[in-house]
Formats: C-alpha cells, structure tokens, sequence
C-alpha cells in the first residue's frame, strides 16, 4: 500500500452471504484529494429511483413530558449522503439511536435498510446498518485491533482479520494497530470508530458528528472516505454541526427543530428561501435607489446593507441582469460589479432555526 | 429471529478478561481479598486442639468454614456493578448495544465474566485451605471437618449461588446508577442477605445438616433465577442507553 493512502476495500458483499475473500472493489485515494461536491451524477440520482434505504413516517419520541422530536418524515434513497442538521437539543442524536434500534418510538414507522422497525427486527437492522456515536467508545486498556477484533466477534464475522486490516487501511491506521486506545488523540480515537463501522460493511452508515475534534487534514480523510463510500453505493446518515461539511457532501439535508424543518438538496434550499438575488455595486451611492429601482420591472423588491451595494431580488436572474446594468448605465452611475448574490446553507440553517426562535446554532 | 449465540458470549468474556488483567489494580484486588477470608479460618483451625477438653470439635470448625463463604459474596459485587455503569462512563456502551448482540448475550457474558473469576479463586482458596487442615490441622480437626458433609455441601454447592446472587444485584444496580463509585457502594450491600445466611447457620440458629445445605441451596438457586429474570426485565436497550426507564 502507498504511504499516506486512504484506502478503501469493500467486499461488496452484504448482510449474512459474507464471503472470507475479499471479492469486491479495491479503491486507492491519495492523502488530500479533493473533495468534490455531489454532482448530478452521483449514485444517489440511480438510488431515488429505487426502493429507499431509509423510509420515516411520522416518528415521534417523548421522554415522559418531553418530546424529543415529533412527526419527522423523510426517505433517504440508497447511496445517499444524507445531512440531518439542527440545534443542540433538537433530536438529532435521538433520531439516529431510534433508526439504530437502540431507543423505541413514542408512535410512527420507519423501514430501515427494508426491515421495518420494531424491536423484534432490531437483531437483523443492527446487522445491516453502522453506527458511529459522537464518541467513538473505545476500550482504553484494549489496543486498536483487540477492540476490533471484540466488535467483529460480536458481528460474528468469519474473516475478521482481513476486515480488521481493510478497515484500519481505509482509515490510515494500520501503523498504529498495535497501540492502546487510551494512548490516541482525539482524533486518532474518531478514526478507530470509524475503522469499527466500517468492517460490518454496512449497508447505512449513521455517522454522528464524524469530524468533531479532527484536524482539517484528517477531516479532510474522512470527507474523501465518505465520499468514496457513497460511490459504492452505502447510504450514509450523517448528522453534523459542520454547516460547510454538510454542503460539501450531502445529496440533501433536513433541519430538524424537534419537528423537521425542511429537507431538500443544499441548492434547492437556498433557491426556496432567498430566491434569485442579484448584488449590484456602483462607486457612488445611487442619488434615489428607491425611485430608480421602482422603475425596473424585473426587480420584486430590494434592499441595501452599505452604501453603493444593493441587493435586488428578482424573477429571473438570466434576463433581469442586462436591464439592470443598461438601466444603471442609463442613470449615470459607474457599476463596479454585478453578480449573483450567493447564499450558504448556513444561511438556510440560521433562518430556519431562527425563524423557531432557537438563535444560535451550535 | 435472533437466537442466542455462544460465540457473542464468548467474545464479552474474553474482552472482560483481557480488560481485567491490564487493569492491575483489578487484578490484586481480586487476589488479595480471597486469600484475606482464608486468614481467619486458617488461625481458627489451629487454635481448636489448643482448647482442651473440647467435646465436639464439629462445633468450633463451623464458624470458619462458613466463613469461607463470605469470599463468593463479597467478591463479585464490585465488579458486577461496574458492568453497566462502567461502559455507560466509559462511552462504550452505546456502540456495544449497536451491534448485533442480544439482551441475553449481553448478560450472560458480563454475568460470566465475573462468576468464572470469582469461583476459580474461590475454589482454589477453598483447595487451600483444604489442604491446610488435611497437612497441618490435628486428625481431631480433620476428621471434624471432613466428617461434616454439609459443610463441604455448603462449601461448594452455595458458592456458585451466592456469586450468582451478588451479580444479580451488582448488575442490577449497575442499570439503574449513574455513576460507578454509587454503583459500587450499592453493589455491596448485595452481600448482606449471604452474611446474614452464614450467620444464622454459624452461631446455631438453624444447624448446618445436610439436609439444611441442600434445602438453602434450593431456595437460593429460585432466588438467583427470580434475580436473574428482574435484571433481564431491566436491561433494555433503551433504559442502557438513556439511564432512565423506556417511556411511549
């Protein structure tokens, strides 16, 4: 293996018909190659078709008095990078244990990886899915590959060294085999749960805040690690409080407040909420902004934060820009630029969460 | 349809194992305070021919060989409500419940891995000890103990049971803790109900016949099973995971 590789070896085979020989692809991605983010290409466009990998119908979770989240819907097709975003405290993590079969639901369905939920299936949906929690839970006086080893008895895995070693591989870790887990940083810890979820080579993978505490470097090896796993096809859950993480490799998003908020493509969000906005600077603020802009059919409605910088919302951008630079140039005014205006998934996050008067993500 | 695996037990058994023994201070724990029960009952057989005009030795060897009982009671409990709480503290048991193991297995390994530590040494004490009386003791003393079937019953019939008691309880206690030392301290008062047991047999209240060690061992045996059962009830996914009882 290459020095410095990310590594991924997948079997390609899933649930009970495990095979000792690794027969399925073999994928080599140098240390920091780019992160590209979803394109239309991506398998997920292949998986919307068929049966979804993760189908919710109304969940709801009360502790007593307290409602963790209530009536979320949502599907996730197969080989989707799917974001769930929110607040603390807004259901996320809660979510994710109920769709894991750790915590039962107040009332509502989901199907998971085609079982449906119930704690009678919940044997046979852990055996098809991977959770990684926030914190990776690892045996301190175990090394690397001993906690491995404990979890591929557990999953009753005939070939577990060969996973174990893939699985270390795919995650830059096999020097460190041998090494203690109390003894790893914080980040060499998140890696090893990583590795862990990986060897079941599950067909969803619940990845709870996979970067938190990672370097950017090694941030950087779990997005390439992601993005490698969703071109083979496994559908990744992953819930994160990295807005910029989430645009990068998420198909789509939801927002989840307790109740679910939104959920669509990063772009789409954008689209919904702030429309087409167009940013206009002259040198010189315009003498009557208000007046001019009156006078411009394309323009719904605009708004100026500094001078000489106007933020114009309008039907089409394609066809409205030409009529705003000849109308500007026609008034006299020296136009600097005119672009399009770009907003982030944060700022989707921050007026929806604001919108339920929550302030802050966190 | 899950059924229940012996290989998932046998990994958690080998897992506590290999997690005690790099943990030393678990290791010399577990090895003195068994050989800190052998002390008393070692002194005691010796002092016995020392008293003269002893009309049945049977009745000064009582009380120490009972004690010997006090090491499968005491002992377990510590580590058995660390098996919760602990991988709970420690983070690790959420990703241990993700996986494919079973309730069942899950008690079952953690039960085991306490109840094999605790017996080996119980028995190699009681081997000690033994064997100490068959060398050293006078033929007097001996015979007393050796002619006593019931408290050889009682020796190895009750120990498996009152261990299996104490893990009951620590495990049950280990569920419903939110922190190990509470769990701990808690955990140890499983080995009253034994300590009062071995006092009712040892000061006469009731006399250890035979037939007495078989029909305690009876009782216990439904006790352990009852115990057993609760802390089955209690080990759900959800109550692991959150600390506190499932709600709807």
């Amino acid at each position: 293996m290459v020095h410095g590789a990310l590594q991924l070896v997948h079997t390609g085979i899933k649930g009970s018909e495990r095979s000792t020989a690794p027969g399925g692809f073999l994928l080599t991605i140098e240390r920091g190659t780019a992160v590209h983010p979803p394109s239309a290409s991506s398998t997920f466009e292949a998986g919307v078709k068929g049966e979804p990998a993760l189908v919710v119908r109304h969940l709801t979770k009360r502790f007593g008095d307290r409602t963790a989240y209530a009536d979320v819907s949502f599907e996730v097709a197969h080989g989707e990078v799917f974001g769930f975003l929110g607040p603390n405290g807004a259901g996320k993590t809660t979510t994710v244990r109920t769709l894991g079969t750790l915590i039962a639901p107040s009332s509502g369905t989901a199907i998971v990886a085609g079982i449906p939920l119930s704690v009678e299936n919940g044997v046979e949906i852990r055996q098809r899915i991977g959770i990684m929690p926030e914190n990776p839970g690892l045996y301190d006086r175990l090394s690397v590959t001993e906690n491995l080893e404990y979890f591929a008895a557990l999953y009753g895995f005939r070939d577990a060294h060969v996973r174990i070693n893939d699985a270390l591989d795919a995650v830059n870790l096999a020097d460190r085999a041998q090494d203690l887990c109390g003894g790893l940083s914080k980040g060499l810890r998140q890696r090893v749960g990583l590795a862990r979820t990986l060897m079941s080579d599950p067909q969803i993978m619940f990845l709870d805040e996979p970067t938190s505490g990672l370097d950017p470097v090694a941030a950087l090896e779990v997005h390439t690690l992601i993005n490698s796993l969703r071109a083979k096809g496994v559908t990744i859950f992953l819930t994160t409080h990295r807005l910029d993480e989430a645009e990068k490799l998420c198909d789509r998003v939801a927002i989840l407040n307790t109740k679910l908020r939104t959920v669509g493509r990063p772009a789409d969000l954008r689209a919904q909420l702030f429309h087409n906005t167009l940013r206009v600077r002259t040198r010189t603020p315009l003498a009557n902004p208000g007046a001019f802009f009156a006078t411009l059919a394309s323009i719904n409605e605009w708004h100026s934060n500094e001078p000489g910088t106007y933020e114009l919302e309008v039907a089409d951008v394609q066809s409205a820009a030409p009529d705003i630079v000849r109308g500007l140039v026609g008034e006299g005014a020296d136009v600097i630029s005119v672009g399009e205006s770009a907003h982030s998934l944060e700022d989707v996050y921050l007026a929806l969460i604001d919108d339920d008067g929550n302030g802050t993500a966190s | 349809m899950n059924t229940f695996s012996s290989a998932r037990l046998m990994a958690v058994i080998r897992k506590e194992m290999r997690d005690y023994r790099r943990k030393r201070s678990i290791v010399v724990t577990m090895l003195i305070l068994p050989f800190m029960f052998l002390i008393e009952p070692v002194v005691a057989i010796f002092v016995v021919p020392a008293s003269s005009g002893v009309s049945d030795p049977r009745n000064y060897v009582i009380l120490p060989v009972l004690y010997l009982l006090l090491i499968p009671s005491i002992m377990p409990s510590t580590l058995a409500a660390f098996t919760v709480v602990g991988e709970r503290e420690q983070g690790t048991l959420e990703p241990l419940l993700t996986t494919p193991i079973s309730q069942q297995e899950f008690i079952a390994g953690k039960g085991a891995a306490v109840l094999i530590p605790t017996m080996a040494l119980t028995y190699g004490v009681y081997g000690l000890f033994l064997l100490a009386v068959e060398v050293f003791a006078k033929s007097v003393v001996s015979s007393a103990i050796f002619g006593q079937g019931s408290l050889l019953v009682a020796l190895i019939l009750m120990a498996p049971l009152l261990a299996s008691w104490s893990i009951a309880v620590g495990m049950a206690v280990s569920v419903r803790a939110t922190e190990i030392r509470v769990a701990q301290q808690l955990g140890a008062l499983a080995s009253i109900p034994p300590v009062l047991l071995i006092l009712i047999l040892a000061v006469g209240v009731i006399h250890p016949t035979l037939a007495v060690a078989l029909i305690f061992s009876i009782i216990l045996l439904g006790v352990d099973v009852r115990a057993i059962r609760i802390v089955a009830k209690m080990m759900n996914r959800e109550r692991l995971v959150t600390g506190s009882k499932p709600s709807r």
